[in-house]
């Protein structure tokens, strides 16, 4: 798995992925993403840290996560899927696998507090859940709208001891509590680390989190080599909102033409409806949040307001890795409708005994679509669980009966 | 010689910049509120162009991006707005002041046109990074006469202080202390320190300082050890308050309060 050329599709020294990335940040946050740029590496391929970070995902997250057979599943589709079950994961979700490194970067650094902004609430509580683990003071940014539709992960992180913010500003979610959480951290610049949920953001954040996420493909060439002889799928699934699961997901096969790698964005209720957040199919290149990528905007360059029945996907851009993968056509971006979405998430509930997240249920969507023959061997990654989406569920359950 | 030259070769103390939102509190306020400024005595003045999603912003400035885009304010808008405000008899030097995103999807070089092309004199993109105005938007500048201000922050080393120095050529913006604009900041012993430390650089660029300046006392303090200072939420609060016809007046009397002499 490894290559003697730099890979196109990983980070250059400079922090550019081909014309994304880089640090579009202003002067109050340079020193901060300098500190962290200068360190990031150093701290991370140290031996003490790679011990005490491997030693959290086994004994307190839970890692390996099993990669799981779905027999019934692949009966239905017509194809063999294996299922990476990131929602086994303490917590619910793979986001703990990148607050659990950040929080390790963050003491290395000497930070007290912590900061973080959350859309669907699970990396809020996963970095709640580190941040009482370590003893750090802890401060997480949560979207009006998001707290209303995601309730039980706010009552998670409070329990947890953190305080949850709303953000007001905007349109109330993901995308504002970004904006007030990088606010704070203006406001606090010496003392406080700023734990980003996904691959985007400044660089070094995109390829920090990458690699805290990337043991997920790591995990999953082993089981599959194990479990099937051969460690490369034909088809990778994930869904992208920032898109830290598929980072992860992708990581050791972004050099494997032939793995075909698909992200699922979320549609919303159609991309021509006005109320999507389908950001390759309906942005363009720009800046946001300190990144070049690609984003959803409007002729004049504000940043659109996005829409998805996830409020995990509810972003109007992705991490500028994945606008890479976009532009270069490595990955294929597929749009996945709400009504998709839950249509997948009652399949693998009902066939497999697995409630699904909402925003894994995108990826999972993609199954019909993406023409795998029954032989083909397919892994989905199962990046979160759908406890917390039960309120919107319950809504549906009548079409569903 | 750019207008911004002028200013800090005339005046080397006590520079009061102005910073308002294009198009805020109406579509159409922006040139009158600019000419208000010239008369009440301001020496020079920042226009906003309004962004969706401004972080170094505090509340008051959110507000008003928000309202002046709910407005209908675009760049190529505020343009047509100044499009003859050189022949209008505004002479006060003029900065933009934006986020870098609507100006890269405007056209940076055409940006750079229509800024000469209506006398803008000079940029403040606080989102740009070094490495990139100069490798790419350096020479542009050059090539339309526009001078580039650099911010600079308690924060940042001395070694990069004097690397955005070397690099500017309007002014080099001191944020008075860590945080958003509009912040309380108090004039207290610190920022004084850190004020006075920057002074100790002997920087070649004149220093404007910003962030939490609301007033006389404010100012003052600012202004002890460098070239001026920056208002921007407290005026804006003024704009969001006056009545339309009473804000001429009310302009005059805040630019004759902040710099009572």
């Amino acid at each position: 798995m490894t290559t003697t050329a730099p890979s196109p599709y990983q980070v250059d020294a400079a922090g550019y992925y081909g014309p994304f990335g880089g640090a579009y940040v202003p002067e109050m946050l340079y020193p901060n993403v300098e500190e962290l740029r200068n360190n990031y590496l150093k701290i991370i391929e140290d031996a003490e840290f790679q011990r005490e970070f491997t030693q959290l995902l086994t004994d307190y997250v839970g890692r390996p996560t099993p990669l799981f057979l779905a027999q019934r599943l692949s009966a239905e589709i017509g194809t063999t899927i294996y299922l990476k079950r990131e929602d086994l994961c303490h917590t619910g979700a793979h986001k703990i696998n990148n607050t659990i490194g950040q929080i390790l970067v963050a003491q290395r650094l000497g930070k007290r507090r912590i900061v973080a902004e959350t859309g669907a609430g699970q990396h809020g509580v996963a970095t709640a859940t580190v941040c009482a683990l370590m003893g750090l003071e802890c401060i997480v940014y949560m979207g009006e709208v998001d707290i209303e539709r995601q309730r039980p992960n706010v009552d998670r992180m409070r329990m947890l001891g953190a305080k949850v913010v709303p953000a007001k500003s905007g349109s109330r979610t993901l995308k504002d509590a970004t904006n007030e959480a990088m606010r704070h951290w203006i406001s606090n610049p010496t003392d406080t680390h700023y734990i980003i949920g996904s691959v985007v953001g400044p660089h070094p954040y995109p390829d920090m989190v990458a690699r805290f996420q990337s043991v997920i493909s790591a995990e999953i060439i082993r089981q599959l080599l194990h479990q099937t002889g051969r460690a490369t799928p034909d088809f990778l699934l994930a869904c992208v909102g920032g898109g830290s699961n598929a980072a992860g997901a992708f990581y050791h096969y972004l050099d494997e033409p032939s793995v075909r790698l698909v992200a699922a964005e979320a549609a919303g209720q159609g991309i021509d409806t006005g109320h999507s957040a389908a950001t390759t199919a309906l942005g363009k290149p720009g800046i946001l949040h300190g990144a070049s990528t690609i984003l959803m905007q409007t002729a004049d360059g504000q940043v659109t307001e996005p829409y998805s029945i996830s409020a995990g996907l509810d972003y109007p851009g992705i991490g500028p890795q994945h606008a890479q993968l976009f532009a270069t056509g490595r990955a294929d971006f597929m749009s996945i409708t709400d009504k998709q979405a839950l249509d997948a998430a009652f399949q693998l509930s009902r066939l497999e005994g697995i409630i699904p997240a909402l925003e894994t249920a995108h990826a999972l969507a993609c199954l019909p679509l993406i023409g795998a023959k029954k032989d083909d061997v397919v892994v989905v990654c199962l990046s979160g669980r759908g406890d917390k989406d039960l309120a919107t569920y319950t809504k549906h359950l009548e079409e569903y009966a | 010689m750019n207008r911004l030259t002028q200013l800090f070769q005339r005046k080397t103390a006590d520079v009061l910049n102005v910073y308002f939102t294009a198009g805020f509190p109406q579509l159409h306020d922006t040139v009158p509120v600019l000419q208000a400024l010239q008369d009440a005595g301001a020496d020079l003045v920042e226009i906003g162009m309004p962004y969706s999603d401004p972080v170094a912003d505090g509340e008051t400035i959110q507000r008003s991006n928000q309202q002046a885009l709910d407005n209908g304010m675009t760049v190529a808008t505020l343009f047509e707005q100044l499009h003859d405000i050189r022949q209008q008899g505004i002479t006060v030097p003029i900065l933009l002041m934006g986020y870098l995103n609507p100006v890269v999807q405007f056209g940076i070089e055409r940006f750079c046109q229509q800024c000469q092309a209506v006398g803008v004199d000079g940029l403040i993109l606080p989102d740009l990074p070094l490495e990139v105005y100069e490798r790419e938007y350096r020479p542009l500048f050059a090539q339309y006469g526009l001078q580039v201000v650099f911010l600079v922050t308690p924060q940042t080393s001395p070694a990069r202080v004097r690397q955005l120095d070397a690099l500017a050529d309007g002014f080099i913006y001191l944020v008075a202390a860590a945080g958003t604009t509009g912040a309380q900041t108090d004039m207290n012993a610190d920022v004084d320190a850190y004020l006075r430390r920057t002074q100790a650089l002997g920087l070649r660029n004149p220093t404007l300082v910003g962030f939490g300046i609301s007033d006389a006392a404010s100012f003052a303090a600012a202004s002890r050890h460098t070239t001026g200072a920056i208002i921007g939420s407290a005026f804006i609060r003024l704009l969001q308050q006056a009545p339309a016809d009473g804000r001429t007046a009310a302009i005059q009397e805040f630019v004759r309060g902040v710099r009572p002499h």
